[in-house]
């Protein structure tokens, strides 16, 4: 529940500076979707238009628990001398046994929206712009570094995987441990921008494994990095212009382990709204049996 | 319920207070300082006072007791024995020999020989440059070796199971010591264990809980691989060594002992060596027959340079230091004799030459039949394409070193004045000029209305077209390199070592690399590739989007000039001299064209021919 109570306290913190409601809090699981005319951004008065997010999780079929968090934070600003747009996005996926996976996963978004939002994000609204901060790729391993410590010093025996996406202006920074994925889908293409930091996936690739072997393989649900493995955490951060005209994706394995690529491309394009689009990721999972969590956010950037 | 595992390797957090310089154990051994901690035990240098006369040191490793649980602390204080007893029956020259052995306070220590020396990470870190093949050869050997006391251990093998360069020390005499015994153990086929071991260097079948000699084989091969290529495999994906061949990285690695480490990485454990006895045959047997271990062996690289045609040259009165352009089939070049030279592009015949009153630096810009240049006279020229006729001066008030850049009917310049200044390209009239901290040597970046320098002063500078400053970023050093823009990034490097990668909007800092030494080289790039020569004399490769060095190449001297990407190859030259030609993919060398005196500027390549100016007062005209 803490959780949640943050998400509004951010969300009445965002009102306050913009006076308007931008960020879609994620629910448990949305069926009945919404009207996409509720949710266009209002202000586009000179053809300026902003991203789009929308966000969706749900316990799946099979799980009588959700170890999964997400986190969504959208900075628009109208005006002359405005703020660069942002954005947060984070997806958490959490493992290990008596609730260490939810709690592994809530504290590691936690710790990471926490560090990069005092890094980042609060910079932002300075009037002085600090001379001699750090780049952001070493703020990101920061951010995850002191995750995987909270996770380990909090949560023995647990861990999560983390995907981060931070925007400003036309830059996207991810920050990646684990096996949830991040994907830019642009004229109908998608690319997985992260690795799998999953064990038999890997052996599977070098031919070690048939699918059908990785498929059953007792370690299948291994990483060889994750959040709350202690020391040795390796951290891939990449930088990545923004898909004009496209979508990141941030999900869990809940979603892309079940619903095919095409399908997922299909979902977004036919949707007419991240929102609805993600609504839809999520029942089609459901769909297929939902055998995880399933959690994805998605955020449209505007054409050029 | 559990529906993954993390590979815990080090699940202990919290702090080891760690015992202070001064204190005594069992009233005989003096702590001196902490040699390292890891995992849920850290290793002291000490002093033994039972031998007063004379500073005998000694390594202690203390485990703390920070385990309430009982079992856990049982468990723990076994392995400890384990390891105890294990070292205190192993007697071989790489093998640390064992002290002492105690519990002190519910902590556990083991006193064992000091080894004066650093461990391979150390050595990795501390080398510029790549270990010399026949220096790693050898250390394979001696690991072969140990590792086959090891294997052959009775009544039953023991396999070490954390192969890897933190492990392994090289001593005061040269030769490697094996650390770190908390894993080995006894060896009983079949039998299943719990994961563990050193992501990157274990082998596939050790994440199935095997743990084997072969396991070791692996690991070895892994160690050898990253010593010989620089590449942490921590850093790639698990089992990756076969997508990054050794001489590819390295070429001046022998294609035989190359092979010989595929062999030791393959995934199948039974097409790997029998034992690392046969290893350790095999890297004899071709160390002999390749001469390394008889004498260093020279770098056999494959130079063409004598093969690459020299289409003509042509020779100034003075050093070229800048950068030609083509433009209406001439070649356009300043030279430090102050001259601006016109010379035909396919024959190198003089067409026609301008005098300034000073050095020419920079590299020249044309538009509409009208060459502009700026020189240590303090102005910036513009002359007629054809005939080298002046049409305006335009004059700052220092010398100028950086190029003229054109956007727009506006010619954007930096001056020893301080200030960047912006002309108009059909008249010379000053349109604005920005007042800076200090010389601007940097070439603009001029982008969407936008124009971006370095300043000699250690600033970057951002401003608009209407001479408006957008921001301004503080380095620590000068930023004499110019810079480049990919998908909506700055690049450029700093004399403080640095290649940095800024966001264009507002100067964020997205990514910084450093280098070896400072840099004035321009950066350039190819694919998600950013290339840029450095003081160090390398040539670097970077990852634009994950900021990881993919290789970086050795010249023999400074590289102050900027890297040009053609096709698959980059070409550029030194202050050694050379012109080099690289594959960009790898850093492979493909050939090396020797001028008499060092490359300063940048090759212009234009229909499969690369124009070079040297300080050997000659401009070349290279057939590629």
């Amino acid at each position: 529940m803490e959780r949640v109570n943050k998400m509004d306290v951010l969300n009445r913190f965002i009102k306050r500076i913009f006076r308007r409601e931008e960020i879609h809090p994620p629910g448990s699981i949305k069926t009945a979707p919404l009207e996409p005319s509720h949710l266009e951004p209002a202000w586009d008065l000179d053809g300026q238009q902003g991203i789009v997010v929308g966000a969706a999780q749900s316990t799946g079929i099979e799980r009588d628990h959700n170890e999964d968090t997400l986190f969504v934070l959208v900075g628009n600003s109208a005006g002359q001398e405005t703020l660069p747009e942002f954005g947060l996005f984070l997806v958490a996926d959490g493992m290990g046994g008596h609730r260490a996976g939810e709690v592994a996963s809530a504290i590691s978004v936690r710790t990471t929206a926490h560090c990069l939002t005092e890094g980042i994000i609060l910079r932002l609204f300075e009037n002085e712009p600090k001379e001699h901060t750090l780049p952001l790729h070493d703020l990101f391993r920061q951010a995850l570094e002191q995750a995987n410590q909270s996770v380990v010093t909090r949560v023995p025996g647990g861990g999560t995987t983390l995907t981060a996406a931070l925007l400003i202006n036309g830059q996207l920074t991810i920050g990646h441990v684990g096996d949830s994925r991040a994907y830019l889908i642009v004229d109908g293409k998608s690319e997985v921008i992260t690795r799998d930091h999953s064990l038999v996936e890997r052996l599977r690739e070098l031919g070690q494994l048939t699918s059908e072997e990785a498929a059953s393989h007792p370690q299948r649900n291994v990483l060889y990095r994750a959040i709350g493995q202690g020391a040795n955490l390796e951290v891939d951060i990449i930088s990545h212009p923004v898909p004009d005209g496209g979508y990141l994706l941030l999900c869990s394995d809940g979603l892309w382990g079940v619903v095919p690529d095409h399908e997922i491309r299909r979902i977004i394009y036919n949707s007419g709204h991240p929102q609805v689009a993600c609504d839809e990721l999520v029942q089609a999972a459901n769909a297929a049996g939902g055998p995880d969590n399933i959690t994805a956010v998605l955020v449209g950037f505007p054409p050029k | 319920m559990i529906r993954r595992t993390t590979r815990a390797l080090n699940n202990q957090t919290e702090r080891l207070e760690s015992l202070q310089p001064g204190i005594t154990l069992q009233d005989r051994y003096l702590i001196l300082g902490l040699l390292g901690s890891g995992g849920m035990s850290s290793v002291y240098k000490g002093r033994d006072l039972h031998f007063p006369n004379v500073t005998k040191l000694v390594a202690i490793k203390e485990m703390t007791n920070l385990v309430a649980d009982q079992t856990m602390y049982e468990m723990i204080v076994t392995n400890f024995e384990r390891e105890a007893d294990l070292l205190a029956t192993l007697s071989h020259p790489a093998i640390p020999r064992i002290y002492d052995y105690f519990i002190g306070n519910k902590n556990l220590y083991l006193v064992m020989e000091f080894i004066d020396g650093k461990d391979l990470e150390a050595v990795l870190q501390e080398s510029d440059d790549f270990l010399s093949e026949e220096q790693v050869v050898s250390w394979a050997i001696e690991l072969c070796d140990v590792l086959s006391f090891l294997h052959d251990h009775k009544p039953e093998p023991l396999v070490f199971r954390d192969m890897k360069p933190s492990n392994v020390m090289i001593d005061q005499h040269g030769h490697i010591r094996l650390i770190d015994f908390g894993i080995a153990r006894v060896f009983q086929p079949g039998q299943k264990g719990t994961m563990i071991g050193t992501e990157g260097y274990s082998p596939p079948e050790q994440y199935r809980g095997e743990a084997s000699p072969a396991g070791d084989i692996y690991a070895l091969g892994a160690t050898l691989h990253h010593m010989l290529t620089r590449r942490d495999p921590r850093l790639e994906p698990p089992f990756s060594f076969n997508e990054r061949p050794i001489r590819e990285i390295n070429p001046d690695v022998s294609p035989e002992i190359e092979a010989i480490i595929n062999i030791t990485l393959d995934y199948d454990p039974k097409k790997r060596y029998p034992s690392t006895d046969a290893l350790k045959k095999a890297l004899i047997t071709t160390a002999s027959d390749t001469g390394l271990l008889i004498k260093p062996r020279t770098a056999e690289i494959f130079i063409r340079g004598d093969d690459i045609k020299e289409l003509w040259s042509f020779e100034c009165e003075d050093e070229i230091r800048g950068t030609p352009i083509v433009y209406q089939d001439m070649i356009i070049i300043g030279c430090y004799d102050h001259n601006l030279y016109a010379l035909d592009k396919k024959t190198g015949e003089f067409i026609w030459k301008y005098a300034t009153e000073g050095g020419i630096t920079g590299q020249p810009a044309a538009e509409d039949g009208v060459i502009f240049i700026g020189s240590e006279d303090y102005r910036l020229h513009a002359v007629t394409a054809r005939g080298g006729n002046l049409t305006w001066m335009y004059y700052t008030e220092g010398p100028i070193r950086s190029s003229p850049i054109l956007s727009h009917g506006h010619i954007f310049i930096g001056s020893d004045d301080n200030h960047l200044h912006v002309v108009n390209s059909l008249n010379g009239r000053r349109v604005w000029r920005a007042e800076t901290m200090g010389p601007i040597w940097s070439t603009p970046l001029v982008n969407d209305e936008r124009v971006f320098f370095g300043c000699e002063s250690g600033d970057f500078y951002c401003y608009d077209f209407r001479g408006e400053l957008k921001w301004r970023k503080k380095i620590k050093r000068a930023v004499t390199s110019s810079p480049i823009l990919m998908d909506g990034l700055i690049y450029f490097g700093s004399k403080d070592w640095t290649l940095y990668a800024l966001e264009m909007e507002n100067g964020w800092q997205v990514w910084r690399f450093r280098m070896g030494g400072p840099t004035i080289s321009t950066p350039t790039s190819a694919e998600d590739k950013i290339f840029i020569g450095c003081g160090d004399n390398h040539i670097y490769a970077i990852h634009a989007r994950h900021a990881r060095e993919l290789w970086r190449y050795a010249t023999e001297h400074q590289v102050t000039g900027s890297p040009v990407a053609y096709e698959d190859s980059l070409y550029c030259g030194s202050v050694d001299g050379g012109l080099y030609c690289l594959d960009f993919r790898t850093g492979r060398l493909r050939w090396r064209f020797r001028t008499e005196g060092p490359i300063t500027g940048s090759p212009v390549i234009v229909d499969n021919t690369l124009f070079i100016g040297s300080n050997d007062h000659k401009v070349y005209a290279l057939l590629t």
